[in-house]
């Protein structure tokens, strides 16, 4: 077949010699790894960029306020004229009691969707509720934000007599709503994927569904879930316009969750909406606060990736 | 026809005498399949099967790939329902009870009759939480009674020495035949009275497969066992009792050394000294 018997029948390798275009595909071949490489070095070097300039304008801050009354301080009172305090620790609280609030919403419904999905509903169930909840995943924040404020708020007050106007509850409620689907989607996800030679072994043992669910499938998914977790941790910390919008904007160093409260996020959108100069202590405070959330939330990333190894049930 | 032996049953529980009469009558068979028909949908998967399964022996259910010996074995502990479209008529009585009867607990059932499947299927967990898995799920909490339980089942399944300096690491670090073996000592820890076994060792090596074949010999002065194994050689070597399935149907069901030496049936004859299959 390799040989040339007859001019009108070629074999197949001599078909291939003739139509290869070794110049051109070489080049590609060559260039191409060239190419990717300079996206990819982009993209991190954008990345390096951030973090570069977030570090810099958050030195400038601490060259005008001493990093331990940033770090320790109970009071955060920047637009106070003639003795402005930075301490970031209320802007923490009010942070904390959000997503403290978001998680105590969306853990247990998230695991509850994700456990039903996983181990009860039909397939058919399944295909349905499944892209609802990830279209609900794809609403904007703003929306969730006016939603909380003229929606959660006003019926919260019937509820919760003496609730504020902004308070921490209600964002709290809807910033866990809108983790929600992103727990209960990604928790459904490592369920679904523990294999169903498990499930089986348990029934055959005389196991209910409930508790195959509950000791068998859930304890070997333990290390997506925690990891979907820590995610909606992480969004819930960043969140900016729930917050924003039905939180307030009054720091304060205290336990309460029915008063107006301020998070980092909401302090860095007041600020740079308002008109804080170029220059000023103010202007670098939310570097300041921006590198805080930063950590915050690099921390909660680097735990995930732990987790999911640590945790991580080999079968 | 189909409530009479559940009538019975009810019956008999009623008066202690009686009971103890019956199950010295049922000492022998363990199983008795009546008339049982099974569809996955539209596939008629086993047709007309009648078998009587006894106590303290090893069958063997062999024919060749989807001629429905693994879908027997699973409607013998109800996991064949797992399967949404399927149905079944006819009864297989279970002790004299009919397990096909949709009163009949599927979890009771299961807590009688073990099963070892196809792939060693360990949780991943400790070797110890594997075993100790079934007695706590049925309401066993104490911790001394439980670390007995944990060792006698692991060595009735003849593991124990391999694994008792490392009880508390997960079973998924053991070699195949070691986790199909944590996977039989799981199946020993709630003592049922059956176990079932879906072709135990083909996912194994000669070695484990050996060591399995010993254990189910050892087995069987407790326990009554099914095995379903596509290895013939196997079957001659373990079983007391063995089932030819075709196409859905039992063409022969006789002494062990019967179906292998002199089978009755052409076609068993043919399967057996490997004319097809």
């Amino acid at each position: 077949m390799k040989s040339t018997e007859s001019g009108s029948k070629l074999g197949v390798q001599q078909m291939i010699e003739q139509t290869k275009n070794k110049g051109f595909k070489n080049i590609v071949e060559k260039m191409m790894p060239k190419l990717l490489f300079l996206t990819a070095f982009i993209s991190v070097l954008v990345t390096v960029g951030i973090v570069f300039t977030l570090i810099f304008e958050t030195f400038e801050f601490f060259r005008r306020v001493p990093f331990f009354d940033y770090i320790f301080g109970t009071e955060w009172l920047p637009f106070s004229g003639s003795s402005p305090t930075y301490g970031v620790l209320p802007l923490i609280i009010g942070t904390l009691k959000v997503t403290g609030i978001a998680m105590i919403v969306a853990v247990p419904l998230g695991l509850a969707a994700a456990i039903y999905l996983s181990e009860y509903a039909s397939e058919r169930v399944r295909k349905t509720i499944k892209p609802v909840l990830e279209v609900l995943a794809g609403v904007p924040t703003i929306v969730y934000g006016f939603f909380a404020l003229t929606f959660v708020t006003p019926l919260l007050q019937e509820i919760i007599p003496g609730l504020k106007i902004f308070n921490a509850i209600s964002p709290g409620i809807v910033v866990g709503i809108m983790i929600l689907p992103t727990i209960a989607s990604l928790s459904e996800d490592a369920m679904s994927s523990v294999p169903n030679s498990m499930r089986e072994g348990a029934l055959a043992l005389g196991s209910t569904k409930l508790e195959v669910a509950l000791k068998v499938v859930l304890p070997a998914a333990l290390s997506g879930i925690l990891a979907s977790v820590v995610l909606g941790i992480s969004r819930a910390i960043g969140e900016t316009m729930i917050v924003s919008l039905a939180g307030g904007a009054t720091p304060k160093f205290d336990g309460q969750i029915t008063d107006s409260i301020q998070t980092m996020t909401a302090y860095i959108v007041q600020v740079s909406t308002g008109d804080a100069g170029y220059g000023t202590t103010i202007y670098y405070s939310i570097y300041a606060v921006g590198f805080t959330l930063f950590v915050f939330t690099l921390i909660m990333n680097l735990l995930a990736g732990f987790i999911s190894k640590k945790f991580r049930e080999e079968y | 026809m189909v409530k009479k032996p559940v009538e019975q049953f009810e019956v008999n529980e009623n008066k202690e005498a009686d009971l103890q009469v019956v199950s010295k009558n049922a000492a022998k068979t363990v199983y008795e399949t009546k008339g049982l028909n099974l569809w996955y949908g539209e596939k008629h998967a086993l047709k007309n099967i009648d078998l009587e399964i006894n106590q303290n022996e090893v069958t063997a259910i062999i024919g060749p790939s989807g001629c429905g010996k693994s879908t027997y074995l699973k409607t013998l502990n109800r996991m064949v329902e797992l399967v949404p479209t399927v149905k079944t008529t006819g009864e297989i009585l279970y002790r004299e009870r009919n397990i096909l009867d949709k009163k009949y607990e599927v979890e009771e059932l299961r807590t009688r009759v073990g099963m070892v499947f196809q792939k060693p299927n360990p949780f991943p967990k400790s070797i110890y939480d594997n075993i100790a898995y079934g007695p706590r799920i049925h309401g066993i909490k104490n911790r001394k009674l439980l670390d007995e339980i944990v060792e006698k089942s692991l060595r009735g399944a003849a593991i124990w020495d391999e694994v008792k300096d490392r009880l508390h690491d997960n079973a998924y670090g053991l070699s195949g035949g070691q986790q199909q073996r944590i996977c039989i000592a799981r199946c020993l820890a709630i003592e049922p009275d059956v176990i079932l076994m879906d072709e135990p060792t083909s996912a194994l090596d000669p070695i484990s497969t050996l060591k399995v074949e010993e254990l189910v010999q050892e087995l069987k002065k407790d326990y009554s066992i099914i095995i379903v194994t596509h290895n013939m050689q196997q079957a001659a070597r373990i079983s007391d009792k063995t089932a030819f399935f075709l196409n859905g149907e039992v063409i022969e069901y006789d002494d062990t050394n019967k179906i292998f030496s002199n089978p009755k049936d052409q076609r068993t004859e043919d399967y057996v000294s490997g004319r097809f299959g």
